[in-house]
């Protein structure tokens, strides 16, 4: 399980520098996707549907960095490269700016700014409610993601709320598939959820395994084989 | 405005109340270009987009010769024929609107034989060339309109379903005709995904497949029907969802019973077996009160409202007493 072990990923340590350098490298790709539809927009290269194109897509890349966010976790714990946990605040980010995107262009497009439209339309329809709710619940995220804010919350509920992204994906994949269903086209929602559910049954494995360790470690039991068969006849 | 109502109940406009072209064309190119190129504006380049004339003959493809037939013209502008042409649903292609253009390739249109059977006194097994020869081919243009919220504008070929259904005479059993859809493998690698029951089946009850206004069509924009629209031959029914016009279609069978439909099987709660246009009766997923006109309706404006029966409302007398709510 641990790849670092096995000498598959190299040890890495940035400087300063380097992690700066590597996070402007990052802001630019992550800014890539809007890059390309504001200049595909201004050519007329989205095709015979630009606003499906638009919405469309935001969609996709809100859903890509939800599960870039989720994946930093899973990643450290594989490479042991702890410095890519300081990622994570910028692509949690990056998955509100396309959600934010997202909505306007339901908001401007479907709705051309209809409130009481757009209100009844949320209310109304379930795969539109599931996404507008998790779009709400990623604002608090956002604005709790300053280093200001985790002091003020302190660490121990910072933690609680941000593990709202969990349910956040899953109504962001609910979304998705709903939206899919009537087309019957679930390749794309089945990927997505596949994903993220292995993202997330990873954490759920290794909470276990260190559960066990703890349990272990308070038994006062030495570790291996002879251990276990000692601990079940206990 | 003064409507002028024909016997066959197809309103027509005066003469003089129709935009001239030449003044409509410039007006609706100066509202897409105040649309889509208000951004290029900026950067100084305004964007050359295509003009009406795109629309008159298709580019490159093999001509066929149709005379209008000005009882079916609408006054809205028609699609640009590259919009027509890249941005379809024919999922045996492919689910992604971009899918048909590229793969309809391997479609082999010719030979190609349609079987019109079942309950009539004179089946008959067509190839291409005989049907065409059957009635002379019109030059309509229709309004279409997408149960997924978009709309275009498309001048057909054809001529009414109705000449072939005299043909072959239907017996008193027959009630509906179904259209079935070529299904190959070899020709169309969409079928080897399970989103749908293939063959795809349509079907119309047998009046309304009598309609003057469904079209059995073999070509649009002055050309033969490209692959990715449904070549060589398919049905037109312009005041119903267009899921409901088969394409590619290889079998055309009269039935006592209302035929499975190909997205009726696959979601029963959203596609209805007579899916009319009908702005009062939403989609489960999404309003149908509005519409997005492709290549007209840019960032800056509202969605346009959806009307009866795309606007064909001289079929309304079909549904007299029925409850498009519960028959949708």
């Amino acid at each position: 399980m641990d790849a670092r072990q096995q000498n598959l990923i190299p040890a890495f340590y940035p400087t300063p520098r380097q992690l700066s350098g590597i996070k402007a490298v990052l802001f630019v790709l992550a800014l890539l996707p809007v890059m390309r539809l504001v200049a595909a927009t201004l050519l007329d290269r989205l095709g015979a549907n630009p606003i499906e194109f638009i919405t469309r897509s935001t969609g996709d890349w809100t859903l890509y960095f939800l599960c870039l966010t989720l994946a930093v976790t899973p990643l450290r714990h594989l490479s042991k490269w702890h410095w890519l946990l300081r990622l994570r605040r910028m692509l949690g980010l990056f998955a509100f700016f396309y959600a934010c995107l997202h909505f306007t262009t339901f908001l401007w497009f479907d709705h051309f700014f209809d409130l009481d439209e757009m209100w009844r339309d949320v209310l109304k329809r379930p795969f539109i409610t599931v996404g507008f709710s998790a779009f709400v619940l990623l604002i608090p995220l956002a604005v709790t993601s300053t280093n200001g804010m985790v002091r003020r919350l302190g660490g121990k509920r910072w933690q609680w709320l941000h593990r709202m992204v969990y349910l956040i994906a899953a109504l962001g994949i609910l979304h998705f598939w709903w939206m899919k269903a009537g087309k019957h086209d679930f390749a794309q929602p089945i990927l997505f959820g596949m994903i993220v559910a292995l993202l997330l049954l990873l954490r759920l494995y290794w909470r276990l395994q260190r559960l066990q360790a703890e349990r272990k470690q308070a038994l006062g039991s030495p570790a291996g084989c002879g251990g276990q068969r000692r601990r079940t006849s206990y | 405005m003064l409507i002028k109502h024909n016997p066959n109940g197809i309103e027509l406009p005066f003469p003089s109340e129709i935009t001239p072209r030449a003044v409509f064309e410039s007006r609706r190119k100066f509202i897409r270009q105040l649309g889509v190129g208000a951004a290029a504006g900026v950067t100084g380049t305004l964007l050359e987009l295509p003009g009406n004339e795109a629309w008159a003959q298709a580019p490159g493809a093999q001509k066929l010769a149709a005379t209008v037939n000005p009882a079916y013209v609408v006054m809205d502008k028609p699609t640009a024929y590259k919009d027509a042409t890249s941005y379809n649903n024919f999922y045996e292609f492919g689910s992604d609107k971009a899918d048909p253009a590229a793969n309809a390739g391997s479609l082999k249109t010719r030979p190609w034989t349609i079987a019109i059977e079942g309950e009539v006194k004179k089946p008959l097994t067509l190839d291409l060339d005989s049907l065409q020869k059957l009635a002379p081919l019109e030059e309509r243009i229709y309004r279409l309109r997408c149960v997924e919220g978009w709309s275009m504008v498309i001048p057909w070929i054809g001529y009414s379903l109705a000449q072939l259904i005299k043909k072959v005479e239907p017996t008193g059993n027959a009630k509906y005709v179904e259209f079935v859809s070529l299904a190959d493998k070899k020709q169309m690698p969409g079928l080897r995904s399970p989103i749908l029951e293939w063959p795809y089946v349509e079907g119309l009850r047998l009046d309304e497949a009598n309609h003057p206004l469904t079209l059995l069509t073999f070509g649009m924009y002055g050309a033969v029907l490209p692959n990715q629209n449904g070549a060589p031959v398919r049905v037109v029914v312009p005041w119903k969802y267009g899921f409901k016009s088969a394409k590619s279609i290889v079998k055309i069978r009269f039935v006592k019973d209302q035929p499975r439909t190909a997205w009726n099987i696959a979601a029963p709660q959203e596609y209805g077996f007579y899916s009319n246009v009908n702005p009062n009766v939403d989609h489960p997923r999404w309003s149908q009160a509005t519409e997005r006109r492709i290549g007209e309706d840019s960032f800056f404006t509202k969605k346009r409202q959806t009307l009866m029966f795309n606007g064909y409302s001289q079929v309304a007398s079909l549904y007299g007493g029925m409850d498009m709510k519960k028959f949708f």
